[in-house]
């Protein structure tokens, strides 16, 4: 019995490992260990997505069909906290906490991938910041991205509560990951109109403007949302301190008796 | 109700002559002038070492505005410009622009702050009254004046040489003509440029992004790729003219989703390509949500359904987006039909 359980765990890892190191839809590895981790899938569907997705992931009228969305859609949907949603969702599905291992993760997204060729989870090597062009990417994102999610990427609101996230503390994988598979109702980016260079070096231009060593000239930047935020704050507190300053300075009397 | 507080001996001598003297009513002024309030000093009038001590902050704050312009220039000098400080609630900033603007806005407060106390403590606080004259001369100033002027166009002998006066009043008129044609730059009227793009039958659209032209099968349901006409090259002299007008924006929709006709018609295999470019004010819009098909223009919230001709189903746009007919060439590349059949971008007079 030990054994077979040590069996079964090890055909699961190589499985996951086989998920995260080859790409959905190009079977290379051994056909047992794909078909397990497949099969364990399956079966983590089954509980946390079915109700939804249908049981053969073929969508149900309480959310789409899985087939064709790829590996890559449900390692950002279900690592980013959003997959499986609450019941009663209200505009958008919003981003929590992730309440699976990496390894189900990939069991899942194996199985997705198995119903239909789509996106594969990328690689290091294709979201890392080698042979990233900031500035190139910077001219990427806002004829691409900034629309919605701000120039430096703060988000913005779209339209009935909708809104596009702030990409703040979004991992470059999740970054590659939505482009390549478009989530809720951010549209696509795929490869064949946003190459796989273009992605790297919008995200590395978003690692410049809004990472964690980034730095604001100025200080205090106000939710960097231009000059909105800063003329309000100009007008309200710097032109409100003005005033109070002149009506302190105006009301307190130098006369030595006071009256 | 003077100074009961303060010892006889320190009151100025004149306090209350002056003032508080109230005038009566009579018969020609019903409502009496209460006059000036009695004049109450201020602590730095009476007490000298609180004179002292006003005079002593006064130069203090002026001498902290002096080295606060001393450490402006020395932080100039010293701090090189890419250095970076943690700064508590600002966050990560540059050394260089905390220094410069810290030491810049002391300087100038502590002129301020000293100028206010000096005259609030330590400058004269007496109540004046200063009573208003008639602005007008006396008429023999004003005879003076009009007497001068008939002699000084008598001496400059205007009416007597004619030559003179014609010729100076000629430059006179035209001088002004030099603003008038300036004028000219206004124009001239833009005539058609305003119905016509550089999209025309056979241009291929070519993908902003990769600078390439596209084939059917790059474009995939939900994507959103925006594309530019052949030929036009972001280094060109009209670059931004043509493209302000030219911006297009592609996504392919499930045939069956789409509700309107002529957009089925006018798309190819579901990829449509509407105009960037808002029917409102011509903001780009861009704000494509993939499971709705709307498209949000930033700006005023117009928001169009892209998947039922592009109408406006909020907002302030007038009309729909124009869309551009387009199909694929021999080579199997996605290409134009043909020019908009409507202007792009916000109404105007003539539109129609």
């Amino acid at each position: 019995m030990a054994a077979l359980v040590v069996l079964l765990l090890a055909l699961a890892c190589t499985g996951g490992l086989y998920a995260v190191f080859a790409p959905a839809g190009k079977a290379q590895a051994d056909e047992t260990a794909q078909s397990l981790t497949i099969e364990e899938g399956k079966k983590l569907y089954s509980v946390g997505c079915a109700s939804c997705h249908g049981t053969g992931g073929q969508g149900t009228s309480d959310g789409p069909s899985l087939v064709g969305v790829g590996a890559a859609a449900v390692d950002f949907q279900v690592s980013t906290g959003r997959m499986p949603a609450a019941t009663s969702q209200g505009a958008q599905v919003p981003r929590k906490k992730n309440i699976y291992s990496q390894a189900e993760i990939d069991q899942l997204a194996a199985y997705i991938a198995s119903l239909g060729a789509g996106p594969a989870v990328p690689t290091e090597q294709q979201y890392g910041p080698q042979g990233a062009d900031i500035a190139k990417g910077g001219e990427l994102f806002r004829n691409n991205c900034a629309q919605c999610h701000n120039f430096t990427g703060k988000g913005g609101a779209l339209t009935h509560g909708k809104y596009a996230p702030t990409l703040e503390d979004v991992t470059p994988k999740h970054i590659y990951e939505a482009m390549l598979t478009g989530p809720q109702n951010m549209p696509s980016f795929p490869d064949s109109t946003l190459s796989e260079q273009n992605k790297k070096d919008i995200i590395a231009y978003l690692h410049a403007v809004n990472g964690e060593e980034t730095e604001s000239p100025g200080g205090l930047e106000l939710g960097g949302l231009g000059p909105v935020s800063e003329g309000l704050f100009a007008w309200v507190f710097g032109l409100g301190a003005l005033i109070a300053v002149a009506v302190w300075v105006a009301a307190r009397t130098a006369k030595a008796k006071k009256s | 109700m003077s100074s009961q507080d303060i010892p006889e001996e320190n009151l100025p001598a004149e306090q209350g002559t002056a003032h508080g003297a109230v005038r009566v009513a009579d018969e020609k002024n019903p409502f009496a002038d209460p006059g000036l309030p009695p004049h109450e000093h201020r602590i730095q009038d009476i007490d000298e070492r609180a004179a002292k001590r006003s005079e002593r902050t006064v130069a203090l704050l002026f001498t902290l505005s002096m080295l606060a312009t001393v450490a402006f220039i020395a932080s100039y000098v010293t701090i090189p410009v890419d250095r970076s400080v943690y700064i508590f609630p600002l966050g990560h900033l540059s050394a260089l622009n905390f220094a410069l603007g810290m030491t810049l806005g002391v300087a100038l407060f502590a002129i301020g702050a000293g100028a206010v106390h000096w005259a609030r403590t330590l400058m004269s606080d007496q109540e004046l009254a200063d009573e208003r004259h008639p602005i007008e001369a006396p008429s023999e100033v004003r005879a003076k004046v009009m007497d001068d002027f008939r002699q000084g166009a008598k001496e400059s002998a205007l009416g007597r040489r004619k030559l003179i006066r014609n010729t100076m009043f000629g430059a006179l008129a035209l001088f002004p003509l030099s603003g008038v044609v300036l004028l000219r730059d206004l124009g001239p009227l833009p005539g058609t440029k305003l119905r016509h793009t550089l999209w025309s039958k056979g241009k291929l659209l070519v993908n902003m992004n990769t600078n390439e032209p596209m084939r059917p099968s790059d474009i995939i349901v939900g994507s959103l790729t925006f594309a530019k006409p052949e030929g036009l090259e972001e280094h060109d002299h009209e670059f931004q003219t043509e493209i302000a007008k030219a911006a297009l924006m592609l996504v392919r929709i499930q045939p069956d989703d789409i509700k309107d006709k002529r957009q089925l018609e006018w798309s190819h295999e579901g990829i449509v390509a509407y105009s960037k470019i808002c029917t409102h004010v011509g903001c780009p819009i861009s704000l494509y949500e993939q499971q709705t098909h709307h498209a949000l223009c930033p700006c005023h919230q117009s928001t169009f359904d892209l998947a039922d001709g592009a109408r406006v189903i909020f907002g302030p746009a007038g009309h729909a987006l124009p869309q551009l007919r387009i199909g694929v060439n021999d080579e199997g590349y996605l290409e134009a039909l043909g020019d908009f059949d409507e202007p792009v971008g916000p109404a105007f007079w003539e539109r129609g």
